[in-house]
């Protein structure tokens, strides 16, 4: 028996359209509890596959008999069984996830900005299913990387298709989150790595110390990409101003919430240099900068155009995280009542840092789960 | 390492659902209260199989990484929880955990060897009810032997043995390790 499968893609298109979707989770409750595809028309059932061996007659009455059924589990396995159960009881609109909450995590999907001056561009990849963001300039045959995610193959293809090449890789920081994918690229296209020094000093690897006052060019046309140092998240966090527009802020400024402090497990340290940054650094800044994070959390950061993106000015009237005026009140915002830390957040540094080297398999397990950069 | 088992599944190689459909039908072939391995190398078989077991009602004793190969160690579940207990000399968990370092104790732990592994009481020695028969003579008749299992159930019938072999200060430790809050040495 052939189940139809719904692609990662075709999920992503319903997540951005506000397409209704019926999702029958059948990974374990902590799992779906944990992690999940979120959209807005999305309705869910959350069934182990294991409590469904003997047959799915028992959630029969509780699946709708017009809409579309998309079965999800952890890789695709699973949720091809299920289908082909459902397929048997007589429902007729179901589909397998290909690929499952693995192939989610990974699913980047670029989204042009905007145009720059002199035919360049600015696209930014939206890794839907994690909340990361990831982002290419481009101008005049070169582009540059910045806080790539580990899916290196989507930047170089990308590249290849523009005909241009990659010329500088830069992460904003030490990600905690997700594992980098800026040395591998870097390696593969003889580019640059850039990294901030201050959040570089147990990493193994050459890399091109990026400070304070920092230009790069990228192209002829001198698309210029100034570091802000501003620190907060890491001790190194340091922003981008891209071609006088742009505002790449990293794990520092989200569009509705702000980075915490405590990953590097320097939370008490770390508070006021991220105050300094948010209420200081930030605001001697044009309020008619976009902010282009390097992550999102919910679904309703995204714009209408799937980008995620706001005028610096808008977030310092609409942001809570920047409206806080008492110190006290403000530490205790992001030192107390944090999310759970990112899954293996230890491991993902380790791995940046280049001091271990998991395999894919391994990687792919160390990042599972939602991002959790930020405080609200 | 090796840990005592009735039946060993190799589900090797196998991606998710297989390693729990093949888990499922294999706790058929075993009796109740019999432990199996199952050997497997999806990562995700691990936190599959103990929500699986949870649901099942069976139980999950715990999970050895060795070389890549993941190494699961399930208890199937047995009527044991319903017997009645005959055994009438019967102490509970903080009774024992007072005296379980005295030189007269002798703490006697008769779950799987499975189980015994992956977390028992520092003190205790293991031998599961099966080989209690052929080895009551290696233990000291002069101590104060209390018995412990998961429930009460087995170390029951162990304290109903050892009474019938002659053995005279023998006491069933309730409910035991399902509820012990003491100190324990795990694996």
């Amino acid at each position: 028996m052939t189940v139809k499968n719904m692609t990662i893609k075709e999920v992503t298109n319903k997540v951005l359209n506000n397409e209704e979707l019926f999702l029958l989770d059948v990974r374990t409750e902590d799992a779906h509890q944990d992690w999940k595809i979120e959209g807005e028309n999305f309705s869910y059932l959350n069934v182990p596959y294991f409590d469904l061996l003997d047959g799915v007659e028992e959630i029969a009455d509780q699946l709708p008999k017009e809409k579309e059924i998309a079965v999800v589990c952890a890789k695709g396995g699973s949720s091809q069984m299920v289908a082909e159960m459902l397929v048997e009881e007589g429902f007729e609109n179901v589909y397998s996830v290909e690929g499952g909450m693995k192939a989610w995590s990974e699913h980047l999907e670029p989204v042009k900005v905007n145009d720059l001056k002199d035919g360049g561009a600015l696209y930014q990849f939206v890794r839907i299913g994690k909340g990361c963001l990831s982002y290419m300039v481009v101008s005049n045959g070169e582009a540059a990387v910045i806080d790539s995610t580990r899916m290196t193959d989507v930047y170089v293809e990308f590249a290849k298709e523009l005909g241009v090449k990659i010329t500088n890789v830069f992460d904003t920081h030490l990600h905690a989150d997700h594992i980098s994918g800026g040395r591998k690229i870097a390696e593969q296209t003889g580019a640059v790595y850039w990294l901030p020094p201050e959040d570089a000093g147990e990493v193994t690897f050459d890399y091109k110390p990026l400070r304070d006052g920092d230009h790069v060019t990228v192209g002829s046309t001198n698309i210029d990409i100034h570091a802000l140092y501003s620190p907060g998240h890491t001790k190194g966090s340091t922003s981008f101003i891209v071609d006088d527009q742009y505002l790449m802020t990293g794990d520092i400024l989200f569009i509705d919430s702000i980075g915490r402090p405590d990953l590097a497990g320097k939370a008490d340290d770390w508070v006021m240099d991220l105050r300094e940054t948010l209420y200081t650094r930030y605001k001697e800044l044009s309020d008619e900068l976009i902010v282009l994070p390097a992550h999102f959390m919910i679904m309703d950061e995204l714009n209408e155009d799937g980008t995620v993106a706001a005028k610096l000015g808008t977030l310092f009237e609409k942001n809570h995280g920047l409206n806080i005026d008492d110190q006290d009140e403000f530490r205790k915002m992001v030192t107390e009542n944090l999310p759970p830390q990112p899954n293996a957040y230890q491991e993902i540094r380790e791995t940046n840092m280049g001091k271990i080297s998991p395999d894919n398999e391994d990687q792919r397990e160390m990042e599972i789960g939602p991002n959790r950069c930020a405080v609200r | 390492m090796e840990l005592k088992t009735d039946l060993t599944l190799d589900a090797k190689g196998l991606a998710c659902p297989m390693p729990i459909v093949k888990t499922k039908k294999t706790m058929k072939d075993i009796e109740a209260g019999q432990v199996l391995e199952i050997q497997a190398t999806d990562k995700g078989s691990k936190a599959d199989l103990e929500a699986w077991a949870k649901s099942a009602g069976h139980q999950y004793l715990g999970t050895i990484e060795e070389n890549d190969v993941l190494k699961h160690y399930v208890r199937k579940a047995g009527s044991e929880e319903n017997d009645e207990k005959k055994h009438p000399d019967v102490v509970n968990n903080e009774d024992l955990d007072a005296i379980r370092k005295n030189t007269a104790t002798l703490l006697l732990d008769v779950r799987e060897s499975a189980e015994y592994a992956f977390e028992h009481i520092p003190e205790a020695v293991s031998m599961p009810l099966g080989e209690l028969d052929e080895r009551a003579d290696e233990l000291d008749r002069t101590k104060n032997i209390y018995i412990v299992c998961r429930t009460g159930n087995r170390s029951d019938l162990a304290a109903q043995k050892l009474t019938e072999k002659g053995f005279e200060n023998v006491y069933n430790v309730v409910p035991g390790m399902s509820n012990w809050s003491g100190e324990t040495t795990k694996l």
